[in-house]
């Protein structure tokens, strides 16, 4: 292959044109330090991370084994042998908790960065490729946008049983169709401009122009749907494995938690509440980190007259 | 033909082209698959030879692909949704009255949640950077990122066990009584619902009423003299609610699915919660129907929404000219 030489000749004719070559800092870097400026978004990150570390140390921290039998089902909280009491079949809801929280997490993570990879390789496509390859592709996600998120889920579920690889799929593909729209605005922006009329006058490979020229500088607005569609694949795995479709007993699982000890809410709110507030905490970090973003990435944008 | 019509054509044409292939994904995702819907029902039973070839002919899995989606449609079309495989009768009379449960409960959720998030939106946008829109903003941004689940059960917890206890906790339906005489069986399932999209309207409305203002059209409309309520009444606000109406049929659509967590999480006899029970009992005809009344509802709602947008916006209808 002869890349390295169309490289040279890319680079030596393309930055004339391209303002886009000179020193100053990417524009995803200018957005990440806006944010980084808004108070919400330092609250985002801190939350953010308190709840990840609770997750991720919570196993080595927790002070029984998350299948122990502790105290008679559904005791109130004991301080300092049972600091919230136990669930319904007498585990230490503390415990239960410190462990919970790594399946959601990872699973949403996991999903939400499925459906970034899958929508922004239709979003490129069909925001640069000619028009009916563009039709037909956005008839398609149309059909996917037509199914509620958790629907789709489901109607999988019904035929192939709660498996977990089955809901991350599920829920990285019913993101992507969301992500496809914004990358699609984007790359249709982006493909007017000079740097990448100067690449297609050289004549490199379409997809390379894709991936080389326009993936880069449409980074901002796809880290914005990151963080928004990372809040909503907690809420929708979580929802999942509240319904018993996700995690199954005995499984650690904040979302099944919250099923399992339902009917004992009355007498033993803990081991509902304390999941529910957690998962509520995690996706309101999430959210504000991705508002931080967005509300900066509107704001370079109208600095540098962009979009 | 006049342009505006056209445009509207084609939008409902391509709505039904939607509709047609959802229900191509619905049919294959639970009859044609690769996984076998008979073993997926039967489970540890599939082993039994005459039982599994009793539901696959029941399910016509036996004809070709292409003639059973056919027929399936077929029925769809006319009504006929097969037999439930958990209760044995026909799919349309078990899901009637739970349609117009669920029905209800959206009806409501919309009924309070649309008028309250127009007016919450436009009034912070009018008196804005003021305590009033500081604490709205940062209460509707705290609640769009709750799960709904997440909002149901603090509800639950606040007015049916610990706090207050006005509210039953689960919708015990007495099935002697006709539905609307049981409201307060709507009441927490509708608010959970109602604090879900309510955020998302308020949100776009005030950002939307908030550019509109910034605009030369309005800047020309106050210059002009115009009166200030004239100003908003004729010329800000009917342009402010057209990306707005957008995402207000998007709420109104996801409370389709919203439906389904939250009728589970009350016991509220709705389709939604009958989603669960037939996913869990592997009753596809039931799962089938369900999704496609869900998705027809959301393809629906956003038709609605698209063709409300042309009529309302004035910059796409004289766009046309």
């Amino acid at each position: 292959m002869s890349t390295p030489e169309i490289r040279v000749n890319d680079s030596e004719l393309v930055e004339p044109v391209a303002v886009h070559a000179d020193s100053r800092p990417s524009e995803w870097v200018m957005m990440l330090r806006e944010a980084w400026r808004m108070g919400r978004t330092k609250i985002g990150v801190v939350i953010f991370g308190a709840i990840v570390a609770i997750a991720v140390v919570g196993p080595w921290v927790a002070p029984y084994s998350p299948t122990e039998f502790v105290a008679p089902p559904f005791s109130p909280p004991d301080i300092p042998t049972t600091w919230f009491g136990s669930d319904y079949l007498g585990h230490d809801v503390l415990t239960r908790v410190l462990y919970g929280g790594r399946t959601v997490i990872l699973l949403a993570l996991l999903a939400t960065i499925i459906g970034l990879g899958l929508g922004v390789t239709l979003g490129l496509i069909t925001g640069y490729a000619r028009r009916w390859i563009d039709e037909s592709i956005m008839r398609i996600l149309d059909v996917v946008l037509a199914f509620p998120q958790i629907v789709l889920a489901l109607l999988f579920v019904s035929i192939l049983g709660p498996r977990l690889w089955l809901i991350v799929v599920i829920v990285g593909v019913s993101h992507a169709p969301r992500i496809a729209r914004v990358a699609r605005a984007a790359t249709l922006e982006v493909a007017q401009r000079d740097f990448v009329r100067a690449a297609e006058a050289l004549g490199i490979a379409r997809w390379k122009i894709l991936f080389n020229e326009i993936l880069p500088s449409i980074t901002s607005p796809l880290l914005v749907e990151f963080g928004l569609r990372l809040t909503y694949s907690i809420g929708v795995i979580a929802a999942l494995s509240f319904l018993g479709f996700g995690m199954q007993p005995p499984a650690a699982d904040w979302g099944l938690m919250i099923n399992e000890n339902r009917i004992g809410i009355v007498i033993q709110p803990w081991p509902v509440l304390v999941p529910v507030l957690l998962i509520g905490i995690l996706t309101i970090g999430t959210n504000l980190i991705a508002d931080g973003l967005g509300r900066a990435l509107i704001g370079i944008e109208r600095d540098t007259g962009v979009g | 033909m006049p342009p505006l019509l056209k445009l509207i054509l084609i939008r409902i044409g391509l709505g039904v082209l939607t509709l047609l292939l959802v229900s191509v994904v619905v049919f294959v995702a639970t009859q044609a698959l690769p996984g076998d819907a008979a073993k997926a029902i039967l489970g540890r039973e599939a082993a039994n030879k005459d039982r599994y070839e009793a539901v696959k002919e029941q399910l016509g899995l036996n004809k070709p692909v292409l003639q059973q989606y056919v027929g399936w449609l077929g029925g769809v079309v006319t009504g006929d949704l097969g037999d439930s495989l958990a209760q044995g009768s026909p799919v349309t009379g078990l899901i009637g009255r739970r349609v117009v449960n669920s029905f209800i409960l959206v009806f409501v959720a919309a009924l309070v949640s649309v008028p309250v998030s127009l007016i919450l939106g436009s009034i912070t946008a009018l008196r804005r950077d003021t305590k009033f829109d500081t604490g709205v903003t940062v209460g509707s941004l705290t609640l769009a990122a709750l799960p709904e689940f997440v909002i149901g059960i603090i509800l639950i917890l606040l007015f049916a066990t610990q706090v207050i206890k006005v509210m039953p906790a689960t919708s015990r339906v007495d099935s002697g009584l006709p539905i609307l005489q049981q409201l307060e069986l709507f009441v927490l399932p509708a608010l959970t619902l109602t604090l879900a999209v309510a955020p998302y309207i308020t949100r776009i409305l005030r950002a939307s009423t908030i550019e509109v203002l910034e605009s030369e059209y309005v800047m020309m409309a106050r210059l002009k003299g115009l009166p200030e309520r004239l100003v908003l009444n004729r010329h800000a606000l009917p342009n402010a609610l057209a990306p707005a109406l957008q995402v207000t049929a998007l709420n109104l659509a996801w409370l389709a699915g919203g439906v389904v967590v939250v009728e589970y999480l009350f016991a509220f006899p709705g389709i939604g919660s009958l989603l669960v029970d037939s996913v869990a009992n592997r009753d596809m005809p039931m799962v089938q129907a369900i999704t496609l009344i869900i998705a027809a509802v959301y393809v629906v709602a956003n038709l609605t929404a698209d063709i409300l947008t042309i009529l309302v916006s004035p910059r796409l209808r004289t766009g046309l000219r």
